[in-house]
């Protein structure tokens, strides 16, 4: 539990002892795609049950460094441990397979695309049970009811197929299916991004019980600061690959320190908004950092 | 007749159409839809209930009705040994339906295993099946097949396993496009991330997905697969006399031309075309569904 | 007399497609040089409204009402008419820069196509483009004319097609989503170029988005709907002020901010209505808090409260939130 982003959350009882082994340590990963940098020495720490927040605009390596995390893309360098244990070389085995997926969890972005659309809502949970788990078909079943119900979805939407859900309920099947492997850490890909802001906030919710009930670790990976101020409470900003700032969430959208994060917050709109001022800044940052791409 | 003529303009995930059946095209939708879907079923019919359907023994010789024409006892006459066309017609709907089936399944097995291991595992994996995808494209299918008959005698089975072979890259290029953009859709990786084997993510939920796609596919290459069948028994190296096929009646009944009479090669060249159009209907028609129905 | 006029404009899909109208009963003005935002969440009806205006409407639709652009009417116009409307009055910028802009031509062909068509000699076309890539700030406007769409990020390109769209000397710019697919310092730029245009050309705007906090920020006055009604209009600064119906309190409510005090974002119950369903009453009685029997019988009007105008039978009462 090092540096400056670990703050633990109020996780407690049972849940305490085990959390120990659950800390996510990121320490200078690396990846490039052909020439271009993509994640450039990116380090970070998830502190067991607590919430992490990735920011940064398109680009940035913010969804390269979360498929790195998962394992859908393979690290040049770095190191990723969950609890101590290295999960940045590929998979060998069944066992380490499973072990890994139990310690990380993923919510995609789109949720039309992340179902597959020929298997039914209550068949896509208990697909991941069967796998991860040596349950009876009852235990089985009472667990997909529980998991659905905790996203708040019933018996109606477990018999149906995804193209009868709409966008939200959608993403609660996906978080469903995620919280059904028990990870230690669940990242969410721009999982809110996608839908409309009324279901957004529905979402938001949801996975702030779900934090405070199951304790398990977000890394929320976003470009939106106000989500992201709302259900992190640390974050790292990251542009063109490398960390600019990271700390605790409220410190640093209070106060930021970098410029660029500064540039971040005051394009969110809002009332009083000044585009005209954001762009001269943002032009500026740019000279200063010698970029010439134009965006 | 070539039987191979690769459009390499085709690029690379769309269905493979051969020139020449632009026409059939604009016919494809509507009641010839389901015109030609209703004479493959009769063809199957027929094929199935040959013994109980015609009137004579295909092979029964009856040297007195030598090239007789139409008539009450021999609706579509007899030819030079005196056999019922009609009773030759019907039992060839056999091999004419079943050689063509066979080199269907056979080459959307292959074609299916080749193209999403290849686009599954990428690599020097994908490198070596492309490779050798594109070797057997470069060999017309017709020589194989020939070559074939005479390593390993004729009969049906070495046109078809020739065959097989030629059809197999078509199946295999278009899985592997297909399946390489289904691999990077959230649903697929999200079960990779729930820790399922390849193999399982491949056989449970990829392939069940990009089925319809390959099955136009497959539709429209049995027409082909029909044509290129009855063209090589035709030439006398797929089914032998005295069994009854449509490419061999042809080549029978040529003789019989000079003496003036049309039946004997006409009947199971009309047998072909329709078979043939029938399939290039439906497959392009299923072609058509499935595309707007991906859109 | 407003330049744009969209009166009682109803429009519905063929029947089985859908069980209420897309658009239901729409008006709204947009004057000349004045900025309108038009806000809803997706399947509101916002981007039918915003096609209407260039006479695009759903194939197969049943359509009553009326669009006026300067006093003719759009949706009677022979093809010609509608050509040259598209031409000179009314331009359009769209989400996705890429998906508006032909990938195989040169920036400059696509900017003056539209001048050359209209009889412009070439060279004074191609002049005039010069001129307009300077004005959305694109670097090097001679050497971007000569380059192909794929040379420039969403953001440059999105400046492209809002210089091809003021080309035709518009008198109304419909952007529907302009910087929706935009990264927000993007969007940041985009809209300072925008606005600024727009304000010196005196050019009219229907902006339309799914962010109540945007059209705030860009608009002067802002519709919006809800089930392909309009449910509350005022300006910009009283919508934030003083929200007169539950669903734009309930969408400011659940918009999270930046603010240190704000408090997280409270989720409005429910989901939108989709087309398939047809309520009787108000579209929003079913995830209205303040819901009385009478919203479950008929959708209210839109009536006056001070300047601003709500969809709402309790719409004196204030919201209580």
């Amino acid at each position: 539990m090092t540096g400056s982003v670990t703050r633990t959350s109020g996780t407690t009882g049972d849940k305490g002892a085990d959390a120990v082994d659950a800390t996510l340590e990121v320490v200078d990963l690396c990846k490039a795609f052909g020439g271009h940098r993509a994640v450039d020495g990116v380090s970070f720490t998830l502190a067991p049950g607590g919430s992490l927040g990735i920011v940064g605009e398109s680009g940035c390596g913010k969804t390269t460094t979360a498929r790195m995390l998962v394992g859908l893309v393979s690290p040049d360098s770095g190191s990723i441990r969950v609890g101590g244990r290295e999960r940045s070389a590929p998979t060998r085995n069944r066992a380490e397979r499973l072990a890994r997926a139990r310690e990380m969890q993923m919510v995609f972005q789109d949720p039309y695309l992340s179902l597959d659309p020929r298997v039914v809502v209550r068949e896509c949970v208990e697909e991941v049970l069967r796998l991860h788990f040596d349950l009876t078909r009852e235990q089985r079943t009472a667990r997909v009811v529980e998991l659905l119900d905790q996203v708040g979805l019933g018996e109606r939407e477990a018999s149906a197929l995804p193209k009868a859900l709409s966008g939200g309920q959608r993403q609660r099947v996906a978080i469903a299916r995620a919280l059904a492997a028990e990870p230690k850490v669940l990242i969410l890909d721009e999982a809110v991004a996608a839908l409309d802001v009324s279901i957004q906030a529905q979402i938001l919710d949801l996975l702030a019980g779900i934090r405070r009930d199951a304790g398990v670790g977000f890394l929320f990976v976003s470009h939106d600061l106000a989500v992201v101020r709302h259900i992190t409470e640390d974050v790292v900003v990251l542009r063109g690959g490398r960390v600019v700032e990271a700390g605790p969430t409220v410190d640093v959208l209070t106060e930021p320190r970098h410029t660029y994060t500064r540039l971040l917050l005051d394009s969110v709109p809002r009332v009083g908004w000044d585009p005209a001022r954001i762009a001269a800044d943002r032009r500026a940052l740019e000279r200063e950092a010698g970029g010439s791409s134009g965006d | 007749m070539s039987t191979l003529r690769i459009d390499r303009e085709a690029a690379d995930g769309a269905i493979v159409r051969r020139p020449g059946f632009g026409l059939l095209r604009a016919l494809r939708q509507g009641p010839l839809f389901a015109g030609a879907a209703a004479v493959l079923v009769l063809l199957v019919l027929i094929a199935v209930f040959a013994p109980l359907i015609a009137p004579y023994d295909p092979d029964a010789v009856d040297l007195t009705a030598t090239l007789a024409g139409s008539s009450s006892e021999h609706l579509l006459g007899a030819d030079q040994s005196g056999r019922d066309i009609l009773s030759r017609v019907i039992h060839g709907a056999r091999t004419g339906l079943l050689g063509p089936l066979l080199v269907v399944g056979i080459s959307t097995f292959l074609g299916i295993a080749i193209g999403v291991a290849a686009a599954w595992r990428g690599g020097w994996i994908d490198a070596m099946l492309s490779r050798s995808m594109d070797l057997i494209f470069a060999f017309p299918g017709m020589l194989v097949a020939i070559l074939f008959v005479a390593v390993f005698g004729s009969g049906l089975t070495a046109p078809v396993i020739a065959m097989s072979v030629a059809y197999t890259p078509y199946v295999g290029r278009l899985v592997r496009s297909i399946a390489g953009q289904e691999k990077a859709r959230p649903y697929i990786e999200s079960y990779r991330v729930q820790g399922w084997s390849g193999w399982t993510i491949c056989v449970r939920h990829l392939i069940p997905n990009i089925t319809p796609t390959v099955l136009a596919q497959s539709a429209i290459n049995f027409g082909y697969a029909l044509m290129d069948l009855a063209a090589l028994s035709y030439l006398g190296f797929g089914v032998q006399p005295p069994d009854s096929d449509w490419g061999s009646m042809i080549n029978e009944g040529q003789a019989a031309l000079l003496q003036d009479a049309m039946l004997p090669s006409f009947a199971p060249g009309l047998c072909i075309v329709v078979a043939v159009v029938a399939f290039g209907i439906v497959g392009e028609g299923i072609a058509d569904r499935v595309a707007k129905r991906e859109r | 007399m407003a330049f744009l006029e969209i009166d009682e404009l109803t429009v519905r899909l063929p029947q089985g497609r859908a069980a209420r109208p897309i658009l239901d009963g729409v008006s709204l003005r947009v004057g000349e040089g004045e900025s309108v935002g038009l806000v809803g969440e997706s399947g509101s009806g916002k981007s039918v409204a915003c096609r209407s205006v260039l006479g695009l409407l759903p194939e197969g639709a049943a359509v009553s009402g009326a669009v006026r652009v300067g006093g003719r009417d759009v949706l009677g116009m022979r093809r010609a008419e509608l050509r040259s409307l598209r031409a000179r009055e009314v331009a359009m910028v769209f989400q996705d820069p890429r998906a508006s802009v032909n990938p195989m031509r040169r920036v400059g062909d696509f900017l003056t196509e539209g001048l050359r068509a209209a009889g412009t000699a070439p060279a004074v076309a191609a002049r005039r483009a010069v001129e307009l890539l300077e004005a959305v700030g694109i670097r090097d406007p001679e050497g971007a004319m000569r380059r192909y769409p794929h040379h420039f990020s969403g953001g440059m390109l999105q400046r492209v097609v809002i210089a091809a769209a003021l080309a035709g000397e518009p008198s109304l710019l419909l952007a529907d989503e302009p910087t929706t697919a935009l990264d927000v310092t993007t969007q940041a730029e985009v809209i300072a170029i925008l606005t600024r245009l727009q304000a010196e050309r005196g050019t009219g705007m229907l902006f339309v988005t799914h962010d109540l906090e945007l059209a705030a920020a860009v608009c002067d006055r802002v519709y919006v709907m809800y089930a392909g009604r309009i449910v509350e209009t005022q300006t910009a600064a009283g919508l934030f002020a003083r929200p007169r119906h539950p669903y734009t309190a309930g969408l400011l409510a659940s918009t999270p901010r930046l603010d240190p005090d704000a408090g997280p974002p409270k989720p409005i119950p429910g989901r939108p209505v989709s087309l398939a369903e047809a309520p009787t009453g108000c579209a929003f009685a079913a995830r209205c808090a303040q819901v009385r029997p009478e919203c479950l019988v008929e959708p209210p009007a839109l009536v006056r409260a001070d300047d601003a105008y709500a969809a709402c039978f309790r719409v004196d009462e204030g919201i209580v939130t």
